[in-house]
């Protein structure tokens, strides 16, 4: 019997999330600075396909690596620009580089400004049988490669720096840790993953326009998966993801657009007061408790 | 909503459970067929999508007590995309892989539309379109046929700068969203005024989600244009009659008005009130003008309506949807089938009898005779809905097969002449 | 180009728009400025209070009493959500960081979409009599629903200021952000003088509420745009600043308004961003900070 077509269109958001909600944990989980602006890196990685195949019909491996590289080298401006400042101040600054950039790109009219842009799909489909299960498969391979380096990363002098900073950058300061430079390099690689889980949604919605894709809706989003999942390991946004992502997906279809926002808000609150060290924390404590 | 949700939930479920059994019953002569679509129930689109989602509830009444179609029932499936371009896309491929909807309408208004065309065209299917404007014009779609009463901007602009060269105006300021029927419209009517002569003194784009108008009316004030021509989406509409109100537009203005989505909505209508006098804009249906079967048809809406809470008279959207259902009937009556392709080869070639007049598609699939009036406000007060039921209040002055008055200039003149 | 007369009017305008801007703004000026609460959900509840002001306006009542009258209830809400704030997380004193901005993020969106859930997502407006026209100087028109927040602003600044300054309460608050052993040491609980600061700081939410309908139409994702004025006016004060709230709105409001004049509207939502990203990268503690 056929698979329902709609079960790849649903699965790409869900991996998508994945990438997303792992890259977030880089920078957030690791180190402990809260990117509030993870549209702007979308949309980077999104809009920096557009203008790759609008300008030279580039495939879409091209435009994976372009936006990738794009949004890595917004994340070191950002890096550069404001992590020199406390917590709450780059979480901010994350912001406002979100409404900048929109309102850059809706000034914009080759990727079509605040109208949007149609984007026709090219016939190229590869060894599968429909452009949304290619995007799927590609989504999956992203969602892997992001995930082995985050755990690459976590396990790496990078991860055990990064967590130095985390506790108390005073005391890594002052034993040696460059912290400036790793920081800097988390915040790169965070950028460069969320670029490229947004490269290919033009080609996925054969739409773009920038309200939809510089929403904070995906902040919420992939800053609730990690903390529900756990964010001290590379698991967690794994699993915050799988399951806050399915569970949006079956909202949507079955009830309304709304209440996706509303899932992620009320258990990220509730996880944040009741379960700080979310899913992975609770697992470990039931498994203490029941030695 | 939610009963519509939860019949479709359990038709689907039904469905899935009933495919698994062998030699299975559900596909047999009398499975319903489905139609389905996102109409703009909130948002800025709302209060006009609202009135014209009874239109369409209405045929798919009509066509059921008449025994369905290929005696069939047809099964109606609606979400609300809240006047959001965004939403569309994925609510229309859950219609198509979901729900498995045979025939599809657009949402209500270009905005909501034009991002499911590439969607639509890549999956070869008909989409019958909904007072939208031009949103066929870049991917070329040739399964599209829309119901709306105009083809291109011309239809739109010439009666408008017609009246305006009438009055001896001869500057121009026009001012748009940033949205894709603003953009069409606005570009339209300014290549149409740049070749007729007219000098543009102004020309500014604004961004969709706008409310404060105030320093784009200062500036159209301060170029001392002699006409207005002005594109804009309800929400929009509203904020820009107040600031008019506030701050004035200057006293050598002709004629102001031309492609303002919303003033033909019932509730906005009766909110502005006295401050749409003398605007000049365009509508589809206007009280003394002549289709027939009308009457009985606003009669019918109109109970429907005031039980629904909206709009109760209905003018502008209802019978035209209601006439894309009519099409729908004929068209599937006549090929006998649901295919699309031959659906769309006879909505090609066939004129069709529908209440809002015959209607034909040019190759891009609009209108091969356009009928869109513009028409100037007079004499509104404020706060009285009836008032819009007799003719006078929204005086036909273009074109001229149906014209019923002259256009009154200046604009302040306009706004308080009785 | 621009004439003067255009420019001249856009700086006026730029007036009675930062003034409610800086107006709007202090609340979080005293809630994160003084207190150093992560107080993202500060313009969510400014939009609750617009639309508890036009629940409550349809009652015939004029929408600045309905403000007025809203008061007391948001300052039961910010002492509530203080108190919960500080349980949670000031006194367990583990990652406050990350887990109160996450908090506060997440109770800004839990707001939105409720907001969206029972209203829809149509703009919604109030009436007034001052709603409509404006005041006519010359050649300039004033709107007078501008120069209603405009007077607003300034008795809500005035009277913040005078009450920082005057009341033993109010220089307690001023005190505790700074230090609060000395503040212990004098006899003044800290924690119920943070409590009140974020009440009060709440309660003037309310009332900007009222203000922001009555200056335009409002709707559930207002509270995203306000993110960046609020923060932009706040930073570019300097943090326990209150004068500076006022100055600070009010070249935001200036520079808004000639940028749409000149640049046009679409660039409007870049200048707060923008100007709070600059101030951020050269100046972080603001103009007047300490």
């Amino acid at each position: 019997m056929n698979v329902n077509e709609y079960i790849f269109f649903a699965g790409f958001v869900i991996l998508q999330f994945v990438v997303l909600a792992t890259a977030w944990n880089i920078l957030g989980g690791y180190a402990g600075y809260v990117n509030f602006g993870v549209p702007a890196f979308i949309a980077v990685g999104a809009y920096s396909a557009v203008v790759l195949f609008k300008s030279i019909s580039a495939p879409l491996v091209v435009q994976i690596i372009g936006g990738g590289i794009l949004a890595g080298l917004l994340g070191l401006m950002v890096g550069l620009l404001t992590l020199k400042l406390r917590g709450i101040f780059f979480s901010i600054a994350t912001v406002a580089v979100v409404f900048i950039l929109e309102t850059v790109v809706m000034n914009w009219r080759y990727v079509g400004g605040a109208t949007g842009l149609q984007l026709t799909r090219p016939p190229d489909l590869w060894i599968f049988d429909t452009y949304t299960r290619m995007l799927f498969f590609v989504m999956a391979v992203l969602a892997v490669c992001s995930v082995s380096i985050a755990r690459y990363i976590q396990d790496s002098f990078l991860g055990r720096g990064l967590r130095a900073v985390r506790d108390s950058e005073e005391a890594a300061e002052c034993s040696g840790v460059p912290t400036l430079k790793i920081k800097l390099i988390a915040c790169t690689i965070s950028g460069a993953l969320m670029g490229v889980a947004g490269a290919p949604m033009p080609m996925y919605l054969s739409y773009i326009e920038p309200t939809a894709t510089f929403n904070l809706n995906y902040s919420i989003s992939a800053l609730g998966m990690p903390i529900i999942g756990g964010t001290s390991h590379w698991i967690g946004p794994v699993i915050g993801a799988l399951l806050l992502a399915t569970i949006q997906q079956i909202v949507t279809v079955t009830v309304s657009n709304e209440l996706n926002v509303l899932v992620v808000g009320v258990l990220l609150v509730l996880f944040v007061v009741l379960a700080p060290d979310g899913i992975l924390g609770l697992i470990k404590k039931w498994k203490q408790s029941s030695k | 909503m939610d009963n519509m949700r939860r019949k479709v939930i359990g038709t689907g479920t039904a469905a899935l459970v009933a495919a698994s059994v062998p030699g299975s019953l559900v596909f047999a002569q009398g499975a319903p067929i489905k139609i389905g679509m996102s109409m703009p129930q909130t948002g800025g689109l709302g209060a006009g999508g609202q009135a014209a989602l009874i239109g369409i509830r209405m045929w798919v009444d009509d066509v059921n007590a008449k025994g369905g179609l290929l005696g069939r029932k047809v099964e109606f499936i609606v979400y609300d995309d809240q006047s959001n371009g965004a939403n569309t896309p994925g609510i229309y491929t859950k219609l198509l892989d979901v729900d498995k909807v045979d025939i599809l309408i657009a949402p209500y208004a270009t905005n909501p539309t034009a991002p499911i065309m590439p969607l639509v065209k890549e999956r070869g299917k008909l989409l019958m379109g909904n007072f939208s404007f031009q949103v066929n014009s870049k991917v070329q779609h040739d399964m599209w046929f829309n119901n709306a009463p105009w083809n291109d901007a011309r239809g739109w602009s010439e009666g408008f700068l017609e009246a305006g060269k009438n009055a001896g105006a001869k500057s121009l300021a026009v001012f748009a969203a940033d949205a894709e029927f603003q953009q069409n419209l606005a570009n339209g009517a300014r290549e149409i005024a740049q070749s007729s002569g007219w000098n543009i003194v102004y020309n500014q784009n604004y961004p969709g989600n706008n409310t404060d108008f105030s320093s784009i009316i200062r500036s159209v004030r301060a170029a001392r244009p002699e006409a207005v021509f002005v594109a804009c989406y309800p929400n929009e509409a509203v904020a820009i009659m107040r600031s008019v109100n506030e701050i004035g537009i200057g006293s050598q203005v002709q004629i102001f008005g031309g492609g303002m989505v919303g003033l033909q909505f019932t509730p906005v209508m009766q909110s502005l009130g006295s401050l749409l006098n003398g605007v000049v804009n365009f509508n589809s249906y206007v009280p003394g003008m002549k289709f027939p079967g009308i009457e009985d048809f606003f009669k019918r809406y109109t109970e429907r309506a005031v039980a629904a809470k909206v709009d109760p008279l209905g003018y502008y959207l209802p019978p035209f949807n209601y006439a894309i259902g009519q099409m729908i009937e004929q068209a599937v009556n006549a090929t006998k089938t649901i295919d699309n392709k031959r659906l769309a080869e006879y909505l090609r070639r066939t004129e069709f009898n529908t209440i809002v007049g015959p209607i034909s598609f040019d190759k891009n699939g609009e209108r091969a005779k356009p009928r869109l009036v513009q028409t100037q406000f007079r004499n509104v007060k404020d706060n009285d809905l009836e008032q819009f039921r007799s003719p006078g209040k929204q005086v036909v002055v273009w074109p001229a097969v149906d014209k019923q008055g002259d256009v009154i200039t200046p604009f302040d003149r306009a706004r308080k002449a009785t | 180009m621009i004439s003067i007369d255009l420019l001249f009017e856009a700086v006026l305008f730029g007036i009675l728009l930062g003034c409610f801007y800086a107006a709007v703004s202090l609340g979080l000026s005293v809630a994160f400025g003084l207190l150093d609460v992560p107080y993202v959900a500060h313009p969510a509840l400014l939009i609750l209070g617009s639309y508890f002001t036009f629940l409550l306006s349809k009652t015939g009542l004029d929408p600045i009493i309905c403000g007025l009258l809203l008061m007391p209830v948001f300052y039961l809400i910010g002492i509530a959500l203080y108190r919960f704030y500080y349980e949670t997380f000031e006194r367990r004193s583990s990652d406050t960081g990350v887990r109160g901005l996450a908090f506060f993020f997440g109770i800004a969106f839990i707001i939105e979409v409720c907001l969206i859930l029972v209203f829809g997502v149509d703009q919604r407006t109030v009436s007034a009599t001052y709603i409509g026209s404006s005041l006519e100087i010359g050649e300039y028109r004033f709107p007078y629903r501008m120069l209603v927040a405009f007077g607003i602003a300034i008795f809500l600044t005035t009277l913040l200021t005078l009450y920082f300054s005057k009341t033993f309460n109010g220089r307690a608050i001023k005190a505790v952000g700074q230090d609060e052993g000395a503040l212990r040491l004098m006899g003044a609980n800290p924690v119920k003088i943070k409590q009140l600061a974020f009440g009060i700081a709440t309660a003037v939410n309310a009332l900007a509420g009222a203000m922001l309908i009555i200056v335009g139409p409002v709707e559930p994702a207002m509270d995203r745009i306000y993110i960046g004025r609020t923060f932009c006016v706040v930073v570019l004060a300097g943090l326990g600043s209150m004068s500076g709230t006022l100055v600070a709105g009010l070249i935001l409001g200036i520079a808004e308004s000639v940028v749409m004049m000149t640049l046009g509207a679409s660039w409007a939502p870049a200048v707060s961003f923008g100007l709070l990203l600059l101030m951020l990268g050269i100046r972080p503690q603001g103009l007047f900070g300490r």
